[in-house]
């Protein structure tokens, strides 16, 4: 009986292996497989065929994708992570009158969906003459509640000997931030970093109404544009230009998973 | 979630009579000073970007701007009467509801199940919850473009596998009868692996006295789910729906790459509905009103979560 049991939830393990791989192994092998045999339906490639991959990358400007996604992605987690680390500190360590309510204001932000500040936004950064520049896909984006909370959580359990004897030894706030609490939340700031890399990555609404030109466009708006401009038919080449996207996302995933999960999960927990 | 406030408490101890000086004021107001220096830029951001749009969407609805012309007519109430008399619009809402509502169901069934699976003994659990949340951080559009391609009625995956036992599949996207429900198939299966690990981590939490004592009693396992369980899952499973529901509330890359609300208006929830009336219709009055519908109906749903969960989680 208990072997039964064992045997049934090895299969359940299976099972759900099997359901969340499936579309990714699928999007990998029909970017391998040669446009003919994509009508014959089979579950593993012959070969490896590249063909695919050269069609891709001809469809698009996919060099100045590259481009622009790499630098958005770079410079929108970056000053995010600045601007988290200074308000953490501050709700964390400095003294305010009415800082409680101040920071309930702050993580009242996290409650505006992003579909609603969308055309307000559009025509805010149209005032500021950033449409379809760098800083109009960027600076709307790095204003931060959600890392700044987990910062935040985190300054707190520090030891508070630690930055009160910075303090008596009569180092400057910078000082303490930088040299002190900085080093010793470590885990935590490459957490909020690398959920802020792979979210910015993926960003899509944002940088589609907030760009006009293919010169501007990111990776995951070039796709939408594919589609728009050809039509998906040629799904080979369709499917070689979607893990131009998700290639780099994988990578980190599986170098970085536990910081990724932690962090996306740590809502839940720290909440 | 504790406010606490350690530099508050520092600073007490010090507060003995007889220092307080002139300099401890200076101090004091330096102090005071650099917090906002501190979190000017983050307030600005957040000002600008997250507060100001309710704000304007408001200003905006009661107007029938083109979001072009130099002249902006005011019209009242007029957007918010023509959106609640269009039944049009109330289906979009009922679309938002039943697409949102069957993806929370489902993935905190299904999630749940998938951690208590994940949560046993068994070799190669952490090989399949990593490959489980995996679809969850992967872009929208690109996953989107990968299911489009697997329901495509010629030769997606899903008709072949449908075909190999017998059945004959729809043409799901581009029938307005199915494409809802591909729509929810998609979410479902990039947000069961998140919903899944946030259990397992719950799950890791629990009292194992409790279960022992209730296992002395001769409760099964389906009453210890019931009883135990669950129960005390509870603010997890808060935070799964309230999580879940404003991110299907807000689906959109998805949307955009497969069916662009269509067909017909078959997949148009709430989100595509406001970016549609702003960015095709350059109609700014009824993307307002309509975010700022949006965001009521979410402050609502959440609050009234909060409220339900503060009751239920009390035995705890």
């Amino acid at each position: 009986m208990k072997t039964v049991g064992t045997g049934l939830k090895y299969l359940g393990l299976i099972v759900v292996l099997v359901l969340a791989a499936v579309p990714i192994y699928w999007l990998l092998s029909t970017s391998v497989t040669s446009p003919e045999k994509i009508f014959q339906f089979q579950w593993f490639p012959d070969g490896l065929n590249w063909q695919n991959y050269i069609d891709g990358w001809k469809s698009a400007p996919f060099g100045a994708m590259y481009k622009n996604s790499i630098i958005v992605t770079l410079a929108g987690a970056l000053i995010q992570i600045c601007v988290a680390i200074l308000s953490s500190y501050a709700f964390a360590f400095l003294d305010f009158p009415g800082k409680r309510i101040v920071f309930l204001i702050f993580l009242g932000a996290m409650m505006v969906p992003g579909t609603v500040v969308l055309m307000p936004n559009f025509l805010t950064i149209a005032a500021l003459g950033w449409v379809n520049t760098y800083a109009g896909i960027v600076i709307p984006g790095v204003g931060s509640v959600f890392a700044m909370f987990l910062l935040r959580q985190h300054m707190l359990t520090l030891s508070s000997e630690v930055t009160d004897a910075a303090k008596v030894d009569g180092a400057n706030h910078l000082r303490i931030l930088w040299h002190v609490v900085l080093p010793m939340s470590r885990p935590m700031v490459v957490t909020v970093i690398v959920v802020a890399l792979v979210e910015k990555w993926n960003d899509f609404v944002w940088p589609l109404v907030s760009t006009s030109t293919d010169s501007m466009r990111t990776l995951p708006v070039g796709l939408l544009m594919i589609k728009d401009a050809q039509g998906f038919t040629n799904w080979g080449a369709v499917m070689a230009s979607s893990v131009f996207i998700v290639v780099p996302v994988l990578i980190v995933f599986f170098i970085a998973q536990r910081q990724i999960i932690a962090g996306l999960t740590a809502g839940a927990t720290k909440g | 979630m504790t406010v606490t406030d350690r530099s508050s408490a520092a600073t007490a101890e010090a507060d003995t009579p007889g220092v307080r000086s002139a300099s401890r004021t200076r101090r004091k107001r330096r102090e005071y000073l650099l917090f906002l220096l501190f979190i000017a830029p983050n307030a600005v951001l957040l000002a600008v970007f997250a507060y100001w749009p309710i704000v304007f969407n408001g200003i905006l609805s009661l107007t029938s701007w083109d979001m072009v012309s130099p002249h902006i007519p005011f019209v009242g109430l007029a957007n918010y009467q023509d959106m609640f008399s269009d039944t049009d619009f109330w289906w979009v809402i009922l679309r938002t509801v039943l697409f949102s509502g069957a993806v929370v169901i489902g993935c905190v069934v299904a999630g749940l199940a998938v951690a208590i699976l994940l949560n046993q003994k068994l070799r190669g659990r952490n090989v399949v919850r990593t490959v489980a949340f995996a679809p969850h951080i992967l872009s929208g559009v690109a996953m989107g473009t990968v299911w489009l391609f697997i329901f495509d009625p010629q030769i997606g995956l899903m008709k072949m596998v449908l075909g190999k036992i017998g059945a004959d599949g729809p043409a799901w996207m581009t029938d307005s009868n199915w494409a809802l429900a591909g729509l929810i198939i998609v979410y479902l299966w990039k947000t069961i692996g998140f919903v899944a690990v946030v259990y397992v981590a719950g799950l890791q939490g629990m009292p194992n006295d409790l279960y022992e004592a209730a296992k002395l009693d001769g409760a099964g396992p389906w009453t210890l789910f019931r009883k135990i369980t669950f129960p005390l899952l509870s603010p997890v499973t808060f935070f799964v729906v309230v999580v879940t529901i404003v991110a299907t509330f807000q689906a959109f890359d998805v949307i955009a790459i497969m069916t662009d609300g269509g067909p017909g208006d078959a997949t148009t929830t709430i989100s595509w509905y406001i970016y549609k009336e702003a960015f095709q219709a350059l109609d700014a009055g009824h993307a307002g009103a309509g975010a700022l519908v949006m965001f009521v109906i979410l402050i609502a749903i959440t609050a009234a979560q909060a409220r339900f969960m503060e009751r239920k989680v009390h035995y705890r």
